[in-house]
């Protein structure tokens, strides 16, 4: 036997609850062999204690029994989004993924790929055997055409079944690995290789190279109904055939570690870097809550006119809630906004009954004119034609999209909007912190706020404010 | 200081002064504004963010990222936490900390995206397999979107057992003004479970296999022990309660909703008030029983009736018998109106 002795495993198998030496895999299995493989390479580069291995399901679900390093047992086919976690979480760490052929090949292929594709810091070691092991002989992804399963019965027919996947030749197909290639464990020569790819996968972790994925055929003599030495003869003869030997990919001696993320302030440095001005609400119950409904088309700046009463309200000091159309909702073009200012915590930011609704077009006016409260004020975009004039409400036009594109600026038609909104009275906020919302909004474009704030004055004027 | 910012916004700065590490999530409306947000602010300050290739891969990533003793957390509605639930199990079983926060649209199946709160058995009950309870908090404003984030790091880590923020798609998109947290929470200390890649954290193990009949049964009166003992961490706010005639029970956005109707309903000489749930699991049974024995009840919510089903359960728990509980539910994204409420209450 190749592997002269066995390090990096633990001495007594106490996990698996008995006082064995032996370890729960049949006679001739290949996996005892790769655990070995790896155990002694991990030993032997000194980086036991970085390891964090990625336990499979199947019949190495019990790897933590042997493996002397840090373990953790992954779901069905997630081991590559585990390591993808742990060593991203983890600088430190050596992500290891420890998968077989319907893990990695079928449940888990698309986290395998991902994370192949995004070239993590991990290996993985794919083991095929063909079948579904601890499962009861299954067919597995990489199950041989015609092979007989407890699942392919009559033996596995490529029009029903598709054919055997090759995983590290589509692994290959990505651009991020460094390293990808397939050996066996069926025999003293090819165990050698295997020994020598494990090692080379292990020292890419090492060094913090990227991705590197080890595909080992490994024979399951009790699942293929045969005895070691007939497993071993079907892996060599059979399963070598649709899975050739070879290095796929080697990037090892030009592959470098990336480098680390400069350091940056904490999220307390972060987050009060740029304080916009307003103080906390206090509660006022003499000032009378007001509910705005404000509607148009995406263009016209909508959620914004919206956002601008709300943050003058916080300018105020009071308690304001903003709640916007969203999804496909602003896919057919219309938006709308609600908002809510108050001299005490807002309850429903839902606005039934608007204080005010203001309408940039036709389509807005149709929908929310009578959500107007008798007695509150509905303020139109002049454009929108009006048959016959609402009764029992506060009713404004005000041509803002006109005023705005006269004066070359069709994007503020909703500052305009604003300023007639402040004119009119109607909310109880006052001209002051109109302006100051307004100022505050372009405060990453700092060259708009003078304009946005001389057609607002405009527009005040003109409005009788 | 404060700061103007949707509840989807506020999950992160919560996330981020918790000392979440890593973000790792899956685009979905009405959800996307937490992964935008978490884009943008993870990486400004050091920490990671990572768009998974599916909500499977993020809760697995969450899960590795929980087993290596760090804070991580991902975030979704409706179909993307359904996708998570197998890996939910997992994680209540291998005793693993993580946020999973879930602005729940409408359903079942691709539904909509207006605000609903069916997923309310999902999220308390145990979504997945076996016998399990994940933390469930339930914000009612965009502060407690933030609050609340952080108080589920502290008490997944605190508990090593998986929390989720149950809100919704009101909550998620509504902004309003945010008290930033006073300070970052301490690290937890991870070093006697997680596995790290560290000497210290060599021999932990994190799984949730037991083969042994016996030791499974073991692990799950263990667990049932623990989420007895969460039962101190019940929270709810009480609303006019003193004098009401009437108690109104929501959570979430019906609580909003709910809110507005007891001061409609004051203005009109009508003692109401509300009783809100912060926690939904532990659920506040005691402090319900309290305020809700001799009086109306009514609740208020987005699903066909599962809290409300559970308001009666722990009613008549905490009671020893069966008290009268009305419902007013809608369905299917659709809002109740402050009306409904107002007129339901009268005919009570
Ligand atoms: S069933 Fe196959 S894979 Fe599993 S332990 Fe036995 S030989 Fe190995």
């Amino acid at each position: 036997m190749a592997v002269k002795k066995t390090v990096g495993m633990y001495p007594a198998f106490d996990r698996s609850g008995t006082s064995t030496r032996a370890s729960h895999y049949c006679a001739g299995c290949g996996h005892g062999i790769i655990h070995k493989l790896i155990t002694e390479a991990v030993t032997d580069l000194g980086i036991a204690d970085r390891v964090v291995m990625a336990n499979p399901i199947g019949c190495a679900v019990f790897g933590y029994y042997y493996w002397d390093v840090g373990n953790i047992g992954a779901a069905h086919g997630r081991a590559a989004a585990v390591c993808t976690a742990v060593c991203r979480t983890c600088p430190e760490a050596i992500a290891l993924a420890y998968q077989g052929d319907g893990d990695l090949g079928a449940i888990g292929f698309n986290c395998t790929f991902q994370a192949a594709n995004r070239g993590e810091r991990m290996a993985t070691f794919f083991v095929n055997n063909g079948t579904y092991g601890m499962t009861g002989g299954q067919m597995a992804p990489t199950s041989l055409e015609g092979q007989k399963t407890a699942t392919t019965p009559l033996g596995r027919d490529v029009l029903n079944d598709g054919y055997p996947l090759h995983v590290c030749e589509v692994i290959n197909q990505l651009t991020a690995p460094v390293y990808i290639e397939r050996v066996s464990v069926a025999d003293t020569r090819r165990i050698m290789d295997a020994r020598r790819a494990i090692r080379k996968a292990l020292e890419l972790q090492r060094d913090g190279k990227g991705y590197a994925f080890v595909e080992i055929l490994s024979p399951c003599p009790t699942n293929l109904g045969m005895d070691a030495v007939q497993a071993a003869q079907f892996t060599n003869d059979k399963m070598e055939r649709e899975f050739p030997l070879g290095v796929l990919r080697d990037q090892s001696a030009t592959a470098t570690a990336r480098p680390a993320a400069p350091a940056k302030p904490g999220p307390a440095a972060f987050f009060t870097s740029n304080p916009d001005g307003a103080t906390d609400a206090a509660p006022d119950p003499s000032f009378a809550e007001q509910r705005l409904k404000f509607a148009g088309f995406g263009g016209q700046g909508i959620l914004s006119l919206g956002l601008y009463v709300a943050e003058a309200g916080r300018f105020a000091g009071r308690y304001t809630t903003w709640f916007p159309s969203y999804g496909p909702e602003q896919r057919g073009g219309a938006a709308s906004c609600s908002v809510v200012v108050a001299g005490n915590p807002v309850g429903s930011p839902a606005v039934d009954h608007a204080d005010v609704v203001i309408c940039m077009n036709l389509p807005a006016y149709e929908r929310f004119a009578k959500d107007v409260r008798p007695g509150g004020w509905l303020i139109v975009d002049a454009s929108v034609p009006i048959a016959e004039k609402p009764v029992g409400v506060q009713f404004v036009s005000f041509p803002a999209i006109q005023f705005a594109t006269e004066r070359g600026m069709p994007r503020s038609a909703n500052a305009v909007m604003l300023a007639v909104l402040a004119a009119s009275g109607a909310t109880g906020l006052d001209r002051r912190v109109m302006e100051q919302a307004l100022a505050a909004s372009f405060q990453k474009k700092p060259s708009l706020i003078p304009k946005n704030l001389a057609i607002f004055a405009a527009a005040y004027q003109q409005a009788g404010g | 200081m404060v700061k103007f910012v949707k509840g989807n916004e506020a999950v992160v700065i919560g996330a981020l002064y918790a000392g979440c590490d890593y973000y790792f999530g899956y685009p979905i409306t009405p959800a996307s504004e937490v992964a935008h947000a978490a884009s943008a602010w993870f990486p400004a300050v050091g920490r990671g963010f990572l768009q998974a290739e599916c909500e499977t891969a993020s809760i697995n990533m969450v899960y590795g990222a929980s087993a290596a003793g760090k804070l991580s957390m991902t975030a979704s509605s409706g179909p993307g936490i359904s996708l998570m639930q197998e890996t939910i199990s997992y994680m209540a079983g291998a005793e693993l900390p993580g946020v999973i926060v879930n602005v729940q649209r409408a359903g079942p199946g691709l539904g909509n995206i207006y605000p609903e709160q069916a997923d309310y058995n999902q999220a308390v009950k145990g979504g997945g397999h076996g016998s399990y309870q994940c933390i469930v908090l339930a914000p009612g404003n965009v502060q407690e979107m933030c609050d609340l984030t952080m108080l589920a790091f502290e008490l997944s880590f605190a508990y090593r057992n998986p929390a989720i923020v149950l809100t919704d798609a009101m909550l998620g998109q509504m902004m309003e003004t945010l008290r930033l947290p006073e300070a970052e929470l301490p690290r937890p200390e991870t070093d006697t479970w997680a596995v790290s890649g560290t000497p210290a954290t060599r021999k932990n193990l994190i799984t949730s296999i037991y083969l042994d009949v016996a030791q499974e049964e073991a692990i799950n009166r263990t667990l049932q022990e623990k989420y007895a003992r969460m039962q101190v961490e019940a929270r709810a706010e009480q609303y006019q309660i003193d004098d009401a005639d009437v108690v109104l029970i929501a959570y979430g956005v019906s609580s909003r909703i709910a809110r507005t109707a007891v001061d409609k309903l004051r203005a009109t000489g009508v003692k109401a008030g509300l009783f809100r749930p912060i926690t939904l699991a532990p659920f506040p049974t005691a402090a319900l029983c309290a305020v809700a024995d001799g009086r109306k009840l009514l609740v208020v919510e987005l699903s066909c009736g599962q809290f409300h089903d559970d308001v009666f359960f722990h009613l008549a728990k905490g009671l020893g018998r069966v008290v009268n509980v009305g419902l007013l539910n809608r369905m299917g994204g659709a809002l109740i109106a402050v009306d409904d409420v107002v007129a339901r209450v009268k005919e009570l």
